[in-house]
């Protein structure tokens, strides 16, 4: 993650130019396989917009934000964390386990579930950060060979020791109702979710802002060397930022599993693509959390209405995917004179 | 039995191998080349989607090589050229090849997750005479189709044009001190980007070899993570050819083993791993190594 220097009205520019490029060839795309690129966006907008769509783009919303931060705060320090897949199942496990099985009140149940979820998340990323400082294997592979190896364990456990028979899915027990995180406050479309998520995002912004973590941290993303001789401790700031990162997606984990799915299944939690999204976003970010809140706000929008479209043409929304990629390569891959140097 | 285990292991192995000997090009030029998993994914669909529209097996691994000649162009111009971050193109690289060829599978072809026609036929395997004659080993090296028998005459041609060449030195020295190369007269930005190019046709034919080879289908995301243990290969054999191939093997042994064991009855969630649980535990004994080296010395 070089080059973050950039002017910010430039690289804002580079952004927008960027969007349009990917949706030129994004409807290359659609047009190759015999559709209609204008009626494709049409259907991608109105979906995302009107009527259901902004409430489904607001719950969207809550996962991507927190797989953005997640790979944005890890960004910043100069981790590319590849890995969140594995830390929000193994957060999404614990959190289902603690709910199912522990014997206590059900709102003190979820709590307990999150911080367990929390725990485990950023202990997972931590075992790369410590195999990174200890034994010079990166980071970003080590994230991920962990994502494969989480995601062949929790799908061995709960297809069969943690198994409910009842069902003929591979998944767990459902969560009892009183351990579930509410899905409105007041009555209004308001979840415990995105409140929680609200306050990990401001508390980000904050200490990315005005705290000395987060200063230290921004620091070492840019010149490591530079802030290891102006007195950051780097081997315990990497470990604290890879635990802080793979917690937030334990996080989203838990989120997930006592706010909507209420039991832990085979494959539900990877199948919308989170933590690429989440990654994704950051990247179009360039890593400042304000801007991963807006660009993951921005990605959960494409997808609703990516899944409209789907329903009303028959094509697969899976284009909107391909358009977040374009997004990014076009901004990563763009001519040097687009560039301030 | 020993010998259908081996003579497997180097069926499965040929697109980690070959994906391997990409990475191992990019690596020598100095371009940190993380996107072999959707390159091969690409070429993967392409081999199969060529297959369907020429019914000749040939045309599909040609036309696989074209298309993720032209994959790798955004790495090529856009890493190489205009000094884009790799690694971020990379990630978007792997994460476009998983959404296009969804999308193309489901819109194209009308299918999602595996698509499987009669016109997809596996590469043709052949014997050379030669090589079953050789003792022991002719039952396990013979009858392999042409992308395996390419794979191995690409490891020794790559060691010989990297150690034994001019031009193998001129590439070290672009990735090792790019000024000091570009001060001798070397174009770094033309090499690089040949290389980055090269390297996307070797994953096109990592792609045909792993849709044509042992089976011949397309499935979603089925290179799963094979780019990415040819980038853990490749730093496992320290960026030589023999290593890595060395290395190759041992995951191509894994995953054959795994699926010995998933016959026995062993639940396939667990044998699925072994590739990535062996890599890992692989890195980390040459971490270790290379930790105790280090204490020694001080």
């Amino acid at each position: 993650m070089t080059g973050v220097g950039l002017e910010t009205r430039s690289r804002f520019a580079a952004i927008l130019l960027s969007i349009v490029v990917a949706v030129v060839l994004g409807g290359l795309v659609v047009l190759s396989t015999g559709a209609n690129p204008i009626s494709v966006y049409q259907e991608i907008v109105r979906g995302a917009l009107l009527g259901r769509g902004l409430d489904e783009t607001l719950s969207r919303s809550v996962p991507l934000i927190g797989m953005g931060l997640a790979a944005a705060i890890a960004f910043r320090a100069g981790l590319i964390n590849l890995g969140g897949d594995g830390q929000m199942l193994v957060g999404g496990l614990a959190a289902a386990l603690v709910a199912l099985y522990v014997p206590a009140p059900g709102a003190v149940r979820a709590v307990l579930a999150l911080m367990a979820a929390i725990c485990a998340g950023g202990l997972y990323a931590w075992i790369a950060a410590v195999l990174q400082l200890g034994l010079a294997i990166p980071f970003l592979i080590t994230s991920l060979l962990l994502s494969y190896i989480a995601r062949g364990v929790t799908s061995y456990l709960v297809r069969y020791p943690l198994r409910d028979p009842s069902t003929g899915m591979p998944e767990t027990y459902r969560v009892a109702s009183a351990a579930r995180l509410p899905n409105s406050i007041f009555d209004l479309p308001i979840s415990v979710g995105m409140l929680i998520m609200a306050a990990v995002a401001v508390a980000v912004i904050v200490n990315d802002k005005h705290g000395v973590n987060g200063f230290e941290w921004r620091m070492t993303g840019l010149n490591p060397r530079f802030a290891g001789y102006s007195g950051t401790n780097l081997q315990r700031q990497t470990q604290r930022v890879a635990f802080l990162s793979g917690a937030l997606a334990g996080l989203v984990g838990a989120l997930l599993i006592l706010g909507q799915q209420y039991r832990f299944t085979d494959g539900a939690l990877l199948a919308p693509g989170y933590t690429w999204s989440g990654l994704m976003a950051a990247v179009l970010a360039m890593a400042s959390p304000i801007a991963t809140v807006v660009t993951a706000a921005f990605f959960a929008a494409l997808q609703v209405g990516g899944f409209s479209m789907e329903r009303a043409l028959g094509l697969p929304a899976v284009l909107t995917w391909v358009l977040q990629a374009l997004i990014i390569l076009c901004l990563a891959a763009r001519p040097v004179f687009f560039k301030r140097r | 039995m020993l010998n259908m285990l081996l003579s497997q292991v180097l069926d499965l192995m040929t697109p980690v191998l070959l994906a391997a000997m990409a990475g191992t090009l990019c690596e020598r030029a100095g371009v940190f080349n993380i996107a072999l998993e959707g390159k091969m994914l690409v070429g993967a669909f392409a081999a199969v989607a060529a297959s369907i529209a020429f019914g000749s097996p040939m045309l599909a691994v040609l036309f696989a090589v074209a298309c993720t000649v032209i994959f790798a162009s955004p790495l090529a111009l856009g890493g190489a050229r205009f000094g884009g971050d790799p690694i971020v193109i990379g990630i978007g690289l792997n994460l476009l090849a998983a959404g296009l060829t969804t999308y193309l599978l489901s819109a194209l072809f009308g299918v999602t997750g595996t698509l499987v026609d009669p016109a997809v036929t596996a590469l043709p395997r052949f014997g050379i005479g030669a090589l079953a004659g050789l003792p022991v080993l002719g039952a396990i090296v013979d009858g392999h189709n042409l992308l395996v028998y390419l794979s191995w005459l690409l490891v020794l041609v790559l060691n010989i044009y990297l150690f034994r060449t001019r031009w193998g030195l001129r590439l070290r020295g672009i990735g090792e001190v790019p000024s000091a190369a570009a001060a001798m007269g070397a174009n770094v930005n033309r090499y690089q980007t040949a290389i980055v190019l090269l390297a996307g046709a070797l994953c096109g034919l990592a792609g045909a070899q792993l849709a044509l080879g042992s089976v011949a289908l397309f499935a979603e995301n089925m290179t799963a993570g094979r780019g990415w243990i040819a980038v853990v290969a490749v730093m496992l054999g320290r960026a030589h050819p023999l290593g890595i191939a060395l290395a190759c093997f041992g995951f191509g042994l894994a995953d054959a083993i795994g699926l010995r064991l998933q016959g026995q009855g062993l639940p396939n969630q667990i044998t699925d791993i072994a590739p990535y649980a062996i890599t890992l535990l692989a890195m980390i004994g040459l971490g270790l190594r290379g930790a105790m080296r280090k204490i020694r010395n001080t």
